[in-house]
This record gives structure tokens, C-alpha cells and sequence, in this order.
């Protein structure tokens, strides 16, 4: 066909119209992005889809206005790791990633799309918050910015939804990492909060400095708002594809199974775990000598980490890990680590993924500090979170198991498809020390002499050991099988792979009354 | 000067480290006693010990500090 000018002069305007909207924002906001190593949002992009290419909807959003291309927020569809993925990116080089009418309508519609196709929902958020001099077009309407969230909790456990935080989160803004199912911030760069420093200062008087109120180490680390804390935003976006490599497509589907890998090579399990119940041991050596080398997906690292959860493959198979950290805090579980446990749970029964436990627990947290807290409510959040999961668990009891963290780590009553004990394992409600001190106290304390009184309780401590001896728990069916440390990889494979179709039918009810 | 604080309740097992010390940041100067489990605290980071704020046998508070760090 021969082009006439007339069709040469329209697509000469559409050229013109797409060059003024792939620019982004003025050269001033490109400069400062570069001088705080943040990326312009389409090389965001470039780097986040497979081959860099991908396909935006409502480019020309706001066109007309003239100064805000695509108005502040690029949605697109593309693919990542080979699966298609909605994303929308805010453009913090125009009016700092604000929020206008069109954009909050461009956000609307990409997890309109996300949620048709059922398919994963990620969020590049850089974004100063809403347009004040429009809000009444942005903020309180039908179609206004509550519904992005509104479309966040709809969407939630549905299809993966995963937040990469790249600048400030502020104000109702901030509720869009805190609906995602995992959050990635760049230190130095990302920040989350509902005022600002300086609103903090008008309006309570206080003075405090960015990082310490809302950075990205301390939501990671102090708030556990953040999951993963990253150096740099190259680093956030391969953290991203690789978290997403462990999740299917929607809840409908299942992960997929990849070829297995060997464990790391490292000291055999009989040597890492010390045979004193209370000597500390780095449960991630443990660990490392479970799963696929190299395939180990920290959740929450920095927060609450006496207790570790992440994503890992046992053989090919991702698995959702939940192992006491004997080296902090003793493995004790307190009320962030309960908090982290419950939902690690969901996400990981939300999307099919089997719950390995791995049982080193001296219990939860006393005294007056945790109890103002609330702990028996916090931890009742990770008991409902793993009973209700449905998905393959196994529970594994290294060392102790006492109380109710025998019960967090998925004991006997919640149904674990399998409860396997290591020859270490011991599990009572409570410690042999403590048991004596509770049950003969008075006793103790009547001996006069400390030689004798010294003998009774150390004859009290035995007797107490051997009631709880594990092969009398073997005995009596309450664990299901004693396993050598040098055989437990081997059995997990065996036992998840057989568990494969495990398929309990939900409760008849609207849903439990979930306790927060 | 940097304060190392207790990361849970309990009573003071060991002092690893006196005034004067030179510890480095990892370095275990203390071990709790706490639900009747060994925790070590480590220090945040290196300096030299200037004060050591507890006893051995002495409970600890969440947050109470333990040793005072000078860089």
C-alpha cells in the first residue's frame, strides 16, 4: 500500500504523542533518579519482563494535559519467567508519582485485567500519594482510590500479589504494600508511612528523621511491614522473579515442579544438632541440609527471626519452611514471630505450596511484657493460620517441643499428614527443669541439706525424661515415626511426593471468626 | 557510645566480656538464661567495653541495657 501524506502526517502525530509520553517527566526528575541510583520506571520495566518487552494500556492518559504523560503510572502485561504478569509502575518523574483521576482509574483497570486473567499482580511503587488539588476526582468515589485496595483484598489468595517498593509509600498509599502478599525495598530509597517526618512534627510535635520513622530497614526489620530489604533496585526486580518462580499462576493451579538439585554439601545433621536441649545451634545449617541447593527464599529474614519461614524446593518441589532459630532468643516464639508465622501460613495455603515444620521450641514468650502485649492473642493467630491450612504439612520434631509452640509447629492435634520425631526430639508441656521446679517446689524447698535436696531434684529431672522419652511417645502413636537425622531429606521427598493429591474439603461456613 | 540492650527477659548466666574489653561486632559478650534456654547476645557492632550495667544472676528486662560500647 502506498502511503499517502495524509496517513504520513497522522502517524507523524502519533509518533510525536508517544515520543512526549516515553520521555516521562521533565530532564530535571531524570537527573535526580539517576543521582539516587533509582531507575527511570520503563527501564524498571525493561528489566522486570522476560526479553524487556512488554505492552501498556491507556498510554495516552491525560495526553492532553501536556505535562502529565501517561499520567504518572505505566500498567502493563507482559511475561516473567514465562508466565503473564499484570503490573502497574508508578513515574516518579512526573509530579513525583502522584496520583490524579486517570491514574488511580489505570491502576483500577490493570488488576481488572489481572484478576480476568488470573494472573499474578505486581506493584512498582514511587509515589508521593494522591493529587490533593484533585481529589475530589481521585480520592473519595466509587471508581476513587479505595477501590485499588478494595480490588487488593478481593484479589488476595486468588492470584499472587507482590509489592516492589522503589520510593516513598505515603500516606493511603501506603496500604498498597501492606494488602500485597510480599513486600521488596531498596534501603536508602523506599519508605512507607502515613505522615511524613514533617506532618509528624506539625501536628504531634514530634522530630524524627525519615529512615527511623518509615525506611526500608526498619519496616524489615522493627515493623515487619517490609519482607525483603534490598540494596539495590536491579536486586529488588531479580528477587521479585525469582520469588514468583515458586508460585503458580492463581489459586486454581498448582507450583511448578522443576528438577531436583542436591543439598549443599555441609556436616550431617547428627553433628549440627547439640545433643543439650538448651545449647543454642543455627537452625539455617539445618536447613541447608534439607533443600535444593541454592533454593532458599528468606521471608522476613530481619523480623522476628526466631523464627525463619521461606520458600524452598526439596527436590524440585517448593515446599514453605517454618523452623524455630535455636540461636535467637532460643527459638522462643513471641508475639512477631507468631504474627510472621500466620501469615506465611496463608500465603503459602493460599497458593498450594506444603507447610514443612520444623520443631525447636522452648514455647511462647512469658511475663508481664509479652502478656500486656497481647501474646495469647498473637499466638492464637498462628494456631488458627496453620490449623486451618489444608495444604500437604508435615511436622518434623527436632529437639523440644513444649507447650504451645508444639502446637504453632503443627503437633499432633492439627492433623500434620505426618508427625516425624529425630531421636533428639522432646516434647512435654514444658522442660524437665521447669516441670520439677512447677510440680515439687514445695518439696525441693522442705530438704534442709543442698547435697540431698540437689539428689532429689536430679532424680525427679529422670523420671520426668523418661515419662517423656520419645520412644514412649512412639509407643503410644502420638508421633508417627522416628527417623535418623542422616535419612530425614530422603524421607521428606518420599512423604511429599505421596501427599501430592492430599484434598480436604473447607468447612461448611462463611469463614471462621479469624482471631487478630 | 553505643548501648547493647537485652533482646528478651531473663537472668544474666555469663559476662563474657569486662571494661576495657576490646569486642567486635558478632562477638558474644553475654548469655541470658531465659525459658530455660542458653541465649547468647551478641554485640551489634565493635568497641571497647566501658560499662557493664548488670550482674551475673541479675534479671533483665526487654530492652534494659546491658553493656555501654564506646567506638
Amino acid at each position: 500500500m502506498t502511503r499517502t501524506s495524509e496517513t504520513t502526517g497522522y502517524n507523524e502525530r502519533l509518533e510525536q504523542k508517544l515520543k512526549a509520553i516515553f520521555a516521562g517527566g521533565q530532564q530535571k526528575y531524570h537527573e535526580k533518579m539517576k543521582e539516587s541510583n533509582k531507575l527511570f520506571v520503563r527501564d524498571r520495566l525493561r528489566l522486570l519482563f522476560d526479553d524487556g518487552t512488554y505492552s501498556e494500556d491507556g498510554r495516552f492518559a491525560n495526553v492532553e494535559a501536556g505535562d502529565l504523560p501517561a499520567d504518572g503510572v505505566v500498567t502493563a502485561i507482559g511475561k516473567i519467567n514465562g508466565q503473564t504478569v499484570c503490573v502497574m509502575a508508578n513515574d516518579s518523574t512526573v509530579k513525583a508519582g502522584s496520583w490524579g483521576s486517570r491514574t488511580v482509574e489505570k491502576i483500577i483497570r490493570i488488576q481488572e485485567t489481572a484478576e480476568k486473567l488470573q494472573v499474578p499482580m505486581l506493584y512498582l511503587v514511587d509515589s508521593a500519594g494522591a493529587r490533593i488539588t484533585d481529589q475530589l476526582d481521585m480520592f473519595p468515589n466509587r471508581r476513587g482510590a479505595g477501590r485499588i485496595f478494595h480490588n487488593q483484598v478481593r484479589m488476595s489468595g486468588m492470584v499472587p500479589q507482590v509489592c516492589l517498593l522503589f520510593g516513598p509509600s505515603a500516606a493511603g498509599g501506603a496500604y498498597i504494600p501492606a494488602f500485597c502478599d510480599i513486600v521488596i525495598m531498596v534501603e536508602g530509597n523506599a519508605s512507607m508511612y502515613l505522615g511524613s517526618p514533617r506532618m509528624a512534627e506539625k501536628v504531634i510535635g514530634e522530630k524524627v528523621t525519615l529512615e527511623e520513622m518509615g525506611g526500608a530497614r526498619m519496616h524489615c526489620s522493627v515493623s515487619g511491614v517490609g519482607d525483603v530489604l534490598v540494596s539495590s533496585e536491579q536486586e529488588a526486580i531479580a528477587e521479585a522473579r525469582r520469588y514468583l518462580t515458586n508460585f503458580p499462576a492463581n489459586f486454581a493451579m498448582k507450583p511448578e515442579k522443576l528438577e531436583g538439585k542436591a543439598a549443599k554439601a555441609g556436616r550431617a545433621l547428627e553433628e549440627i544438632i547439640p545433643e543439650n536441649q538448651n545449647a543454642p545451634f543455627d537452625m539455617y545449617e539445618l536447613i541447608d541440609q534439607l533443600i535444593d541447593e541454592g533454593s532458599f527464599f528468606d521471608i522476613k529474614k530481619l523480623f522476628a527471626p526466631e523464627l525463619i519461614t521461606g520458600l524452598a524446593r526439596i527436590d524440585g518441589q517448593v515446599v514453605g519452611i517454618l523452623a524455630n532459630q535455636p540461636k535467637v532468643k532460643g527459638g522462643v516464639l513471641f508475639g512477631d514471630s507468631a504474627d510472621k508465622g500466620a501469615k506465611f501460613i496463608n500465603l503459602c495455603n493460599a497458593f498450594s505450596i506444603p507447610l514443612l515444620f520444623l520443631a525447636d521450641v522452648p514455647g511462647f514468650m512469658i511475663g508481664t511484657k509479652v502478656e500486656r502485649a497481647g501474646i495469647i492473642r498473637h499466638g492464637a493467630k498462628f494456631i488458627a493460620a496453620m490449623s486451618s491450612a489444608t495444604v500437604p504439612k508435615i511436622s518434623v520434631i527436632v529437639r523440644k517441643a513444649y507447650g504451645a509452640g508444639l502446637y504453632a509447629m503443627a503437633g499432633p492435634a492439627f492433623e500434620p499428614d505426618i508427625c516425624i520425631a529425630l531421636p533428639t526430639a522432646q516434647i512435654a508441656v514444658m522442660g524437665p527443669e521447669a516441670a520439677v521446679n512447677a510440680v515439687y517446689s514445695n518439696k525441693i524447698e522442705a530438704i534442709e541439706d543442698p547435697k540431698e535436696r540437689l539428689q532429689y531434684v536430679q532424680q525427679k529431672h529422670q523420671e520426668y525424661k523418661e515419662e517423656i522419652d520419645i520412644y514412649r511417645l512412639a509407643s503410644e502413636l502420638i508421633v508417627d515415626e522416628i527417623v535418623a537425622p542422616h535419612d530425614l531429606r530422603e524421607v521428606l521427598i518420599q512423604r511429599f511426593s505421596f501427599y501430592e493429591s492430599k484434598d480436604l474439603p473447607l468447612p461448611y461456613r462463611k469463614h471462621g471468626v479469624f482471631p487478630v | 557510645m553505643k548501648e547493647l540492650k537485652a533482646s528478651m527477659a531473663g537472668t544474666v548466666l555469663n559476662i563474657l566480656a569486662a571494661e576495657g574489653d576490646a569486642v567486635s561486632a558478632g562477638q558474644a559478650v553475654i548469655t541470658i538464661e531465659s525459658m530455660k534456654m542458653e541465649i547468647p547476645i551478641e554485640a551489634e557492632f565493635g568497641g571497647t567495653v566501658d560499662k557493664v550495667h548488670i550482674e551475673v544472676g541479675g534479671f533483665v528486662n526487654e530492652g534494659d541495657t546491658l553493656i555501654t560500647l564506646s567506638e
